[in-house]
């Protein structure tokens, strides 16, 4: 097990390594440059404003200076707001999206989870279609959809909660149930689909057959195995979550990190781009490997020898 | 037993939200109102707090509660005030300018405020390894130009000095009567130099010293927290030169994006908006017209056209295309804040100008014209494209005069976006038929519009060029009485709507929303409001 | 090769009334039934309705703006007095093929990749797996833009390639996390043993044990790529106005929702709609093609 997650470690750094020199080559590609702006500066201004973040070298030792600056431990300075260091953003506001990630994960999971199981168990039941036509809207409403709606109806009509900020514990219910229930529809369906496989398997019809309660069945054999495509899809859906959303911390106005991402490749922001991508490859490595490490606890055949 | 998890978490979620609806919970208005403070909507998240560095509107309106410079600007009426310098005299030719400080104006540390800072700061922000976009704006200080452009090497050089440090004597090149508006712009803002120096060289441009732990301004408020997407927040500067006569105790500067400001002032968590979304705009006009306000701007709204590309080059077909836009249906139904239609390119009244060129509404005419350019009815014209920057109002406008052009010539534009730095560098490369642009004026004068049409000018993509309009407001730029240079712009003007490179659509305004108990915010062209006169009064 | 084996044509026989039952087992299936018939009128009506119409898509009407529905216009009106009811109908046109067309892409990527990584194992696994990973973090944005200026903007195939792009990873993730699992089994190893082909077991045991998993995460993406769609026409890729999409006038219509909901009501309900009746057809899918249920019935 333990070298198991140690090669996996290892394997990070190439692929690491893959991501930063990918992105490193999608902003030369790009067009337009992070100093340019309505009103153009003068060329020889832009020449001492690229010399301040080393955009006068040659490509090949821009690549370099970068990666030397990596192994510092130096992300570099946000290009469009001066005097913040990549580091310092990440720091200051990925605490707040982590905050908010794990609260709507959490949603999603006890909301999806349940919500799939007892409707594969009613398969074919009235019951069935209402929770699974329930998911189907959370599917169908994007975050940018449930989160206007959610605003007008709680804060803007019931005055319940205040539509902007991140100051009081009131201000955390509507951007988590804006995300997490997204997120719960997505788990409802799979749940509900990996469960209906299982419970036409043998080992189940078995256990039924031996008289156990309906209920037992379902846990002690079929839970484990139903839940396998759900943990696959929680990898990539924890670490979307906790790197925070665009949309929901903009429709909020929450200090979190999700914003940057966006933004940051819109304003050509290099350094700041490079940060955020490989903070976020980090977080996909680690939370993949958590989820094979699942996927092995779940069904010890898979374990990698 | 199958637990019920779904109930209990409906349940607690009900809990939750009983007991945060309940705690409730004060607005910001009414929090302002207790702490006597403001609460700003800026739009968006400021670059920078260094006002020798930052070129944009949003950080000159946060900037100016922590900076002053050497003079102020009046809230209401815009006219020339003290700032730093308690009075000042002008020499008879114009050339020379004595300014005598303040003994009151303080950094917000209790350091005196002295001549010797703003040469620091002048020196800074004409050093050419800075990289200032806005240097230029001293360029009017004898030695200025030559220092920044590395021509002269010795700052002391350059006219500025202090006999006594308690007056600053300015030298310029040659009369400069907008001088002392200059003197509020932020690049002529003093710098602390200790601050500057402890965080790093005179010219590092990457510095801490605007982090709040650092800051040392002069203005009326002192930077007391930022996080980025979070808010700015301002306190008092006790050291202000004038303390007693600011009003509130503090701002919060918040860049939230418009849809959510808007949200968060309907339900009073904010005082004042940086806009009015499109759609909310009727909605305020009809149910609480007290709290939404619009003002001029010195801005238009143009199409630009690539006069090298067929079928533009064609005179006829230009006109043709600005013809057949029907903008009274754009301003009204479209932009519905009040905008103004444009027939010409220099906004009304811009530094007392107001043309008397006028190009028509006429489809008819359009269509004559495009006839006689060889598509009678739009038969056989070639394709084109209009190419604007991601915006839904931008989308919008582009919308309505693809279809305006179809209807009125039978000719089918295809719309493209791009986001801004991909459209910002299509326009640079001049890779394009149309192109949607905007320009706002820099200072309060026709030449900061109609400069754009110069050959030479770095803003001018269109490929046309007319030496006689070369000439004309090269010649107004040297042309003393108002009455002259205003004919000379006129023409120039009369040059540029008959030959169509441009083709004007509005002319922009402002809008905002105010909360009623804000008081001392007063509605202007330059759209600058000092922050010392706000106050804030329950009704 | 010409000479067929004996066993591979029963099997072949055997597969088709496989299919046979199958299609039978889905026709018989009464919520299948109905999805597919929705389905069905929701494309016609979006393929033939505009011609019926006495209205088009991009005829503006600026006096009249933004109005509820009404007999005049059944779905209301935009801000631009243009009829909501053609402008939905002409977006499904392009949200239902490019919500097809990019699904089909990224699950023939996807599951191709994710059951060869799975299914071998070991080092091969391991770099597969890595570069998912390694795609997955790339920035979509970046990648966007940089298409824009590469290609000819215009092409639909660019909107193809950006979503396939992205929607294929956790395909291929879930994929191979589930052929690891089957490819262990006990019965595999058997077969292994006695000699059969990889392809074939890939084809015959695994392939057929993923369909449900697979079945409803495509179900799961066409609303994922209907949405994206609109995200990349805001990058300058994709529809042009005056067309329209489903993802576009759903991201329109929430930004006015307080003012003009039947903007944000209409698309939002006919785009739930077609998921909806999409589900259905994946559930009997998933159901008639259930290699469990065929060795009971």
């Amino acid at each position: 097990m333990l070298t198991f997650i140690a090669r996996r470690l290892l394997q990070a750094i190439p692929t690491l390594w893959v991501v930063a020199t990918a992105t490193f080559i999608l902003l030369r590609l790009a067009p337009g440059g992070p100093f340019d702006d309505e009103k153009p500066v003068a060329p020889e201004i832009k020449k001492q404003i690229e010399t301040h973040y080393g955009l006068n070298h040659s490509l090949h030792i821009q690549y370099f200076q970068f990666f030397g600056n990596l192994l510092k431990g130096d992300l570099g300075p946000s290009y469009k707001y001066s005097g913040w260091e990549v580091q310092e953003i990440i720091a200051q506001t990925f605490p707040v999206s982590l905050e908010l990630g794990i609260w709507a994960f959490l949603v999603s999971l006890i909301v999806g989870i349940p919500i799939g199981i007892i409707a594969a168990i009613r398969h074919n039941k009235p019951s069935e279609t209402i929770l699974m036509a329930t998911a189907m809207v959370g599917i169908c409403l994007p975050s940018f959809v449930i989160g206007p709606i959610l605003l007008l109806l709680f804060s803007l009509q019931l005055e319940w909660f205040n539509p902007i900020g991140w100051n009081y514990p009131g201000d955390r219910v509507l951007p988590i149930m804006t995300l997490g229930l997204l997120y719960a529809a997505y788990i409802a369906r799979l749940a509900r689909g990996g469960m209906l496989d299982v419970l036409k398997h043998d080992y189940v019809r078995t256990a039924r057959a031996k008289g156990l309660k309906e209920s037992l069945v379902v846990y002690r054999h079929a839970l484990r195995t139903a839940l396998y495509p759900v943990v696959a899809y929680t990898g990539p859906a924890a670490a979307g979550l906790i790197s925070g959303s665009f949309v929901v911390e903009t429709i909020f106005f929450i200090p979190g990190l999700g914003p940057f991402f966006v933004n940051a490749a819109l304003n050509r922001d290099y350094t700041m781009v490079m940060g955020t991508v490989l903070f976020y490859a980090i977080l996909i490595i680690l939370l993949n490997l958590m989820v094979d490490l699942i996927q092995m606890w779940m069904n010890p055949r898979t374990r990698h020898d | 037993m199958i637990p019920k998890p779904l109930p209990t978490v409906l349940i607690s979620l009900a809990t939750l939200t009983l007991i945060s609806g309940c705690g409730k919970k004060m607005t910001n208005v009414e929090r302002g109102m207790s702490d006597r403070e403001l609460y700003v909507g800026i739009g968006t998240e400021p670059a920078a707090l260094d006002p020798q560095i930052t070129t944009g509107l949003t950080e000159y309106s946060v900037m100016l509660a922590f900076f002053e410079g050497l003079t102020t600007l009046n809230a209401e009426t815009m006219a020339i005030e003290p700032g730093v310098a308690k009075s000042w005299e002008i020499s008879a030719d114009g050339l020379r300018y004595t300014m005598y400080f303040d003994p009151e104006a303080r950094w917000s540390n209790g350091d005196r405020v002295t001549p010797q800072d703003f040469i620091f700061s002048f020196e800074r922000i004409l050093t050419p390894l800075l990289g200032a976009p806005y240097a230029y704006m001293l360029y009017s200080i004898r030695g200025a130009e030559a220092f920044h452009k590395g021509q002269l090497k010795d700052f002391s050089q350059v006219g500025l000095h202090t006999p006594n440090g308690t007056t600053l004597i300015i030298e310029l090149n040659a009369p400069t009567p907008y001088l002392l508006n200059l003197m509020t712009h932020n690049t002529w803002w003093p710098v602390h130099p200790p601050t500057i120096l402890r965080n790093g060289k005179i010219f590092d441009r990457i510095s801490q010293w605007t982090k709040p732990k650092e800051f040392v301004g002069n203005g009326p408020y002192q930077l007391n927290r930022w996080r980025l997407n979070n808010g700015i927040h301002g306190v008092r500067n006790p050291h202000y030169r004038k303390a007693n006569e600011v009003k509130l105790n503090g701002i919060h500067f918040l860049p939230i994006e418009p849809q959510a400001e808007e949200r968060a002032f309907r339900t009073n968590h904010l005082h004042l908006t940086s806009t009015v979304p499109v759609h909310r705009i009727d909605w305020y006009r009809e149910h609480q017209p007290e709290r939404i306000h619009f003002d001029t701007a010195l801005g238009v709204y143009y199409y630009m056209l690539n006069t090298k590309r067929m079928p533009l080059n064609d005179l006829r077909v230009r006109k043709a295309l600005a013809y057949s836009i029907n903008r009274e249906q754009i301003t009204e139904h479209i932009l519905k804040a009040g905008q103004k239609p444009a027939y010409h390119f220099t906004p009304p009244n811009t530094g007392g100008y107001t043309t008397t060129t006028r190009l028509p509404y006429d489809p008819e005419l359009a269509r004559k014209l495009l006839a006689d350019a060889g598509f009678p009815d739009g038969k056989d014209f070639p394709k084109f494209e209009l190419l604007y920057n991601t915006s839904e109002s931008h989308r919008t406008l582009a919308v309505a005069i693809q279809q305006m052009w179809k209807t009125e010539l039978n000719i089918e534009v295809e719309l493209h976006n791009q986001e801004w730095k991909a459209y910002l560098s299509t326009r640079e490369a001049g890779d394009f038929d149309i192109l949607r642009a905007a320009w706002f004026g820099d200072y309060d004068d026709p030449n900061t519009f109609l400069s754009l049409g110069e050959t030479e000018n770095g803003n001018n993509h269109t490929n046309w060029g007319n030496p006689e309009y070369d000439t004309l407001i090269e010649k107004a730029a040297f042309t003393q009485g108002s009455k002259a240079r205003k004919q000379l712009f006129q023409k120039a003007e009369d040059i540029l709507i008959e030959e169509m490179p441009v083709i004007p659509i509005y002319f922009y305004v402002t809008s905002r929303l105010i909360h009623p108990s804000v008081k001392g915010w007063y509605p202007n062209i330059l759209d600058i409001h000092p922050y010392q006169s706000v106050d804030l009064i329950s009704n | 090769m010409i000479k067929r084996r004996r066993e591979d044509i029963v099997a072949s026989v055997a597969a088709r009334s496989l299919k046979r039952d199958a299609w039978e087992r889905l026709t018989h299936n009464r919520m299948a039934r109905i999805g597919g018939s929705l389905f069905i009128c929701i494309t016609l009506l979006c393929l033939i309705g505009p011609f019926l119409s006495s209205y088009t898509f991009d005829q503006q009407n600026l006096a009249y703006g933004a109005q509820g529905p009404s007999l005049k216009h059944w779905l209301g009106t935009d801000d631009l007095g243009r009829d909501l009811f053609i402008r939905i109908l002409i977006g499904g046109r392009i949200s239902i093929g490019v919500g097809f067309a990019a699904t089909i892409v990224a699950l023939l990527i996807g599951v191709t990749y994710g059951s060869l990584a799975g299914y071998k194992d070991g080092r091969t696994e391991a770099i597969m797996m890595r570069f998912v990973d390694a795609v997955y973090a790339l920035p979509f944005t970046m990648i966007v833009i940089v298409l824009t200026v590469t290609f000819d903007k215009k092409s639909i195939f660019l909107i193809f390639m950006a979503i396939g792009l992205v929607e294929w990873l956790t395909m291929a993730r879930i994929v191979c996390g589930q052929t690891r699992a089957l490819r262990k089994n006990t019965y595999i190893e058997a077969s292994l043993t006695a000699g059969a082909s990889h392809l074939r077991i890939l084809a015959k045991h695994i392939l057929p044990n993923l369909l449900g998993p697979v079945i409803i995460y495509t179900t799961l993406t066409i609303p994922a790529v209907i949405l994206l769609e609109s995200v990349l026409s805001f990058l300058g890729l994709g529809v042009q106005p005056p067309m329209s999409s489903w993802g576009i006038l759903i991201n329109e219509g929430a930004q006015k929702i307080d003012i003009y909901p039947w903007l944000l009501i209409f698309p939002a309900m006919i785009f739930s709609l077609t998921l909806f009746s999409l589900n259905f057809i994946g559930d009997g899918l998933r159901d008639a093609f259930d290699p469990k249920e065929n060795h009971s019935a």
